[in-house]
């Protein structure tokens, strides 16, 4: 057995706990995609399912971006599509420390969500299973009851980024990025620094989503070169 | 089935394949240690490249704006080690203030 993290109900716990904090930010997030939803005549079931079935933030701003611009039914897609398209490499990282066969795996990989995987990334390319789906739990539920509230007429958060709820994210992974490198060596910092330079170099060119596929990919690519052992 | 409904079914699908993807085909098995390597290296990289697009990136396009004040808190919390959450909370405290005052 590959997972050494098998912590049984305590990781699960450990990871809702951690979850909990951000599961307030995703809950204010979802109320305020549940009032676009309906400023945009979405009406109520549609909005709410969306947020049970696909349950992320990204690819369900990116629709009601595009439809609510008049943009085409393929455009909507594709945005939301290319926005996921980091949860490619966030998958494959995970994949050596879930478990069971394949049809268990590719439902555990939909416990992925960008802070659920920062918060259970233990550094050196290892992940806490349990710890990634507890905390996301917590996110689900905000994010489809907030998605309610927001539909149903809740409007409690009168405005996300007044209350700087949007900078939250980039803290987030900024911080855990400082958590990464210093555990993480030369390597993990040339990585980084490199990633961060495409991405910024492609946000003017390339459609949202682009750049982190991009970049991330291509610096995690540098991990072939100089193995001298 | 109106765009809605298929946009949202659509989405779904994609995401859920796009999760489904990398378990599925690299789980459980023993991978060369170049594949490691370049695992073990997509962390930093997809970390420090969303810190990048959700800090400055808006529209496509580059900004400065109160966000980037907000990771600045972040990065001196962290290096006075501050806890984590503190320093997050701290961002988000700073950013709304810049927005209000600015």
């Amino acid at each position: 057995m590959r997972n050494e993290a098998g912590r049984g109900g305590g990781g699960y716990l450990a990871g809702a706990r951690a979850g909990l904090p951000f599961a307030l930010v995703v809950g204010a997030v979802a109320i305020s995609f549940g009032v676009l939803a309906r400023s945009l005549g979405w009406g109520v079931l549609a909005p709410i399912v969306f947020s049970v079935i696909t349950f992320s933030a990204s690819a369900q701003f990116a629709v009601a971006a595009v439809l609510g611009a008049g943009g085409g039914v393929f455009a909507a897609i594709a945005a939301a599509v290319l926005l996921n398209a980091r949860f490619l490499p966030m998958g494959v990282a995970v994949a050596p420390f879930l478990k069971g066969g394949p049809l268990r795996r590719a439902l555990e990989g939909q416990a992925v969500v960008d802070t659920s995987w920062a918060l259970a990334n233990r550094g050196g390319g290892r992940f806490d299973r349990e710890y990634m789906i507890g905390a996301t739990i917590p996110q689900a539920v905000a994010w489809i009851g907030g998605t309610a509230l927001g539909v149903l007429g809740g409007d409690v958060v009168s405005d996300v980024e007044r209350l700087g709820l949007d900078v939250i994210f980039p803290a987030f992974f900024l911080a855990l990025l400082v958590v990464e490198l210093r555990s993480g060596g030369k390597r993990a910092i040339v990585a980084a620094a490199t990633a961060a330079a495409l991405a910024a170099a492609l946000v003017p060119f390339a459609t949202p989503g682009v750049p982190v596929l991009a970049a991330s990919c291509v610096a995690a690519l540098l991990g072939l070169r100089g193995r001298s052992s | 089935m109106s765009a809605l409904w298929v946009a949202i079914v659509a989405v779904t699908l994609a995401s859920a394949a796009i999760k489904a993807a990398g378990p599925v085909l690299v789980g459980g098995r023993e991978l060369p240690p170049q594949v490691n390597a370049v695992i073990a290296l997509l962390a930093p990289a997809l970390l420090a490249a969303l810190v990048v697009t959700e800090t400055f990136g808006e529209d496509g396009h580059l900004v400065l704006d109160e966000r980037a004040l907000g990771v600045g808190v972040v990065a001196v919390a962290l290096a006075l080690r501050a806890p984590v959450l503190l320093a997050v909370a701290l961002a988000a405290l700073v950013t709304a203030l810049a927005r209000l005052f600015g």
